[in-house]
Order: structure tokens, then sequence, then C-alpha cells
């Protein structure tokens, strides 16, 4: 993956196919101590602890099409990389927690990219799935909560071009006064 | 400075937004419209899907042209990523391999607009008069 918000497309996808209907995604910067953590929690359909164990494996994945499930294992590899870690934990039946954590100094970190344009893709794709999107730099903390925004529209599907420009803005204007210098 | 966007702005805009929704109540169901699903898996992130579907997403607004453009999983054609299913109504639908943005346009132009084929298409059955 070419950046760390691609990483997070990535892997929520997978929470997507667990047929979760809530997604957090949590973004933690924190160049003090140098680190940077991403966090995705959904409630879909959660792990066996055998299944966890698989779930790192390249070659392992539950899809029948195709023989490997590299997501995992390459957000593991970029984490680790950098001086990092990586975890997971998961329940059967009440969801699956990804954390990974970057080194933020590191030379071999990923940039964050395009986080607007994959949160926009998220939340403006799906009419069923809902996002609590949390990003905290020392300048400051920015949430938006998918339920919240839904409440305000009613009948207005979050789908509609004219709610997409809008929440495009809005994440942009956020995002940019939280924004500390990488 | 200007004012950060909050739900209250979000709010006026639900109002306009509603009024232009009933003008076109009708012809809204999907069946009627041109399907676009984009292969979003691991395989197809890495090869450019997101700027594929934002891409899509953003140039039929601009031109007008009512679309569902949804993510799917893998299709298995993991070489030929970024890979689109394109289906219009009443037609049997047909994916399209390594599609990035010139392709998006000429399927956009040709395929959707026109109702002709264009190269590209998985698996490799068709080719275009000129080829």
């Amino acid at each position: 993956m070419k950046d760390l918000s691609l990483h997070i497309l990535d892997i929520v996808q997978n929470s997507i196919r667990a047929k979760a209907n809530l997604i957090r995604i949590e973004i933690v910067e924190r160049p003090d101590e140098d680190q940077l953590i991403i966090t995705i929690a959904d409630n879909g359909a959660g792990m066996s602890a055998e299944q966890m164990k698989l779930a790192i494996d390249p070659f392992y994945t539950s899809r029948t099409i195709r023989k490997v499930g590299l997501g995992l294992s390459l957000l593991k590899q970029n984490a680790e990389m950098t001086n990092g870690s990586f975890h997971i934990e998961s329940e059967p039946g009440t969801g699956t927690k990804v954390t990974a954590v970057f080194g933020m100094n590191h030379l071999d970190r990923p940039i964050m990219g395009d986080l607007v344009g994959t949160l926009l893709l998220l939340i403006c794709s799906s009419e069923e799935t809902n996002y609590v999107f949390k990003h905290q730099t020392p300048s400051g903390e920015f949430e938006l909560d998918t339920r919240a925004i839904r409440q305000v529209l009613e009948n207005v599907p979050i789908t509609h071009p004219d709610v997409r420009s809008f929440l495009k803005e809005m994440l942009y204007e956020n995002l940019e006064q939280i924004q500390i210098s990488e | 400075m200007n004012k950060i966007k909050s739900l209250a702005d979000l709010k006026k805009l639900q109002s306009d937004v509603q009024s232009k929704i009933k003008l076109r109540e009708k012809g809204d169901h999907s069946e009627n419209l041109v399907q676009i699903k984009v292969s979003m898996a691991t395989c197809g992130i890495a090869s450019g899907a997101k700027e594929t579907m934002t891409y899509f997403i953003e140039e039929l607004d601009h031109q007008g042209i009512d679309a569902v453009i949804t993510q799917t999983g893998c299709m298995g054609y993991c070489y030929a990523e970024p890979t689109i299913e394109l289906t219009i109504p009443d037609q049997q639908p047909v994916v399209y391999g390594f599609v990035n943005k010139v392709k998006a346009l000429e399927i956009i132009e040709k395929h959707i607009k026109l109702n002709e084929m264009v190269d590209g298409i998985i698996p490799v059955t068709y080719h275009s008069i000129e080829n």
C-alpha cells in the first residue's frame, strides 16, 4: 500500500465483509512519543481464536475466489517496519479490533495520504454501514459520527452528490485545523 | 476566517436537497440506472481502485449522469486491477480490467453514453474493430 489511508480503506473492507454495521476508525498522532496509532474496530461477525491466528497469515483467507489474503499482513509488515507493533483482538459475535502502531518519525513510515477521499468513499457508498471517525493530534481532536449526520439528513440519502461535496469540505476544513506538519 | 462547516450547515443543505429530490421522485429505482461496481479488495486498492472510484463518482456527477456506484469485493481478476463491473439497464453486466482514469473516461464517453463497448473487457473475447 502506498499510504496509510489505503490501509484503512483496505482493513475496513474486512469489517464490511464481516457484516458490521458500525465501524470505528481512530487515528492518534503522538509525535512526542514517536507514535502514530490506527485503530479499526467493528461490530461484525468476529473470529474464533483459531481463525485469528490464521488471519495474519498471507496465505489464509476466508474467501474462496483466491488463495491469498494480504490486507492484514501488509499492514502488520508496514507497522513493524517502522519499529511499531500490530495487534488484533476478536470475539465471535461481538466484533474485531485491529490496532497498528507506527513509529511516527521513522523513515519507512508511509504518509497518511488522501484520508478525506478514503473516508468519503466509505461514508458515501453505503446506506447501511455507519462510521465513527476520530482523529487526534496534539493540536486538537475531530470526531465524526455518521449516525448524527443521517439524523440531520432525515430522508435525504447520504450518497447524494450535494451531501457528498458538503462532507468533503467539512472533512477538509476540520482535519486542516488539527493538522501537524509531517 | 471562514467558519468551519458543522451539522447546523448540513441542516440547511438538507432542506435544499430534499425539495430537489421531490421534483424527480419517479424513475429513481436503481435498476433503471447505470450501475458500476468497483472491485475494492487489497489487490484493487493497491492498484488504485480508490482513484478510479472517486473519478467515476465525480465525473458522472459533473456530467449529470445518474448512476449507482458501489464497492464490491475481489472478483478474482487480481492481475487486471482496478476492475469494474458495468451494468447498463436491461443489459448483461460487463467487466472491464485495468481501469485507470483514462480508461474510465473512455468507458463513460463510449459505453455509458453511446452504448458502444470499448477494449479491455474480461474475459478477452471482445476487440473493437480498429484492432
